[in-house]
């Protein structure tokens, strides 16, 4: 699972029947200290998070895991909104 | 999935016979801005998208969990047809960390 922060959201009309009712936000990879890593991705949210908000996501077929559904062309999820960080020195 | 633009048609008499029936679409990858990356990818349509339409692309394992391309050799589908993008944090070009 990796940090992110979401930047936007998607709308989308057509799109894989499995997946109605979710929302696609934008999300920016970042580390532990808030710095960008790479491009934005494309993530399903699972838990509602909205624009602004430090979540997890996981990637890879696990990301049909939280659906309600058991097949979905989904490779990244949000699963968790962050609420906070303690890093030990 | 990544944001991608579909540029264009491959047609192939020779493949894999499971993917036969398959529509198969090169998608340019975009940025946020729409603006055209390098990468391009042949994604299989799910959703009936058509030459200049923003779309969003699953790859990896994921792919192959439509009922079409179900253990399937596929590794790129499109499963939406984007409408509307909207992106409310812009934030200031802070220093992108290479992994």
């Amino acid at each position: 699972m990796q940090l992110g922060k979401i930047i936007g959201t998607i709308w989308a009309t057509r799109k894989y029947e499995a997946v109605t009712g979710y929302k696609m936000q934008f999300v920016q990879p970042i580390n532990s200290e808030g710095k960008k890593i790479g491009d934005p991705i494309i993530a399903l949210d699972t838990v509602g998070a909205g624009p602004g908000e430090i979540i997890y996501f996981v990637t890879a077929s696990e990301a049909v895991i939280p659906l309600d559904v058991d097949m979905a062309p989904v490779d990244a999820s949000i699963v968790g909104i962050v609420d906070s960080i303690n890093i030990e020195s | 999935m990544v944001l991608g633009k579909v540029i264009g048609t491959v047609w192939s008499t020779r493949k894999d016979e499971n993917l036969v029936g398959a529509k198969f679409l090169i998608v340019r990858h975009i940025d946020l801005e729409y603006k055209p990356k390098e990468a391009t990818v042949i994604a299989v349509d799910s959703v009936g998208a058509g030459v200049g339409e923003i779309v969003i692309v699953a790859q990896g394992s994921s792919a192959r969990q439509t009922t079409f391309t179900k253990n399937k050799p596929v590794d790129a589908v499109i499963m939406a047809i984007v409408d509307k993008l909207d992106i409310s944090v812009k934030e200031k070009q802070k220093e992108t960390v290479v992994v």
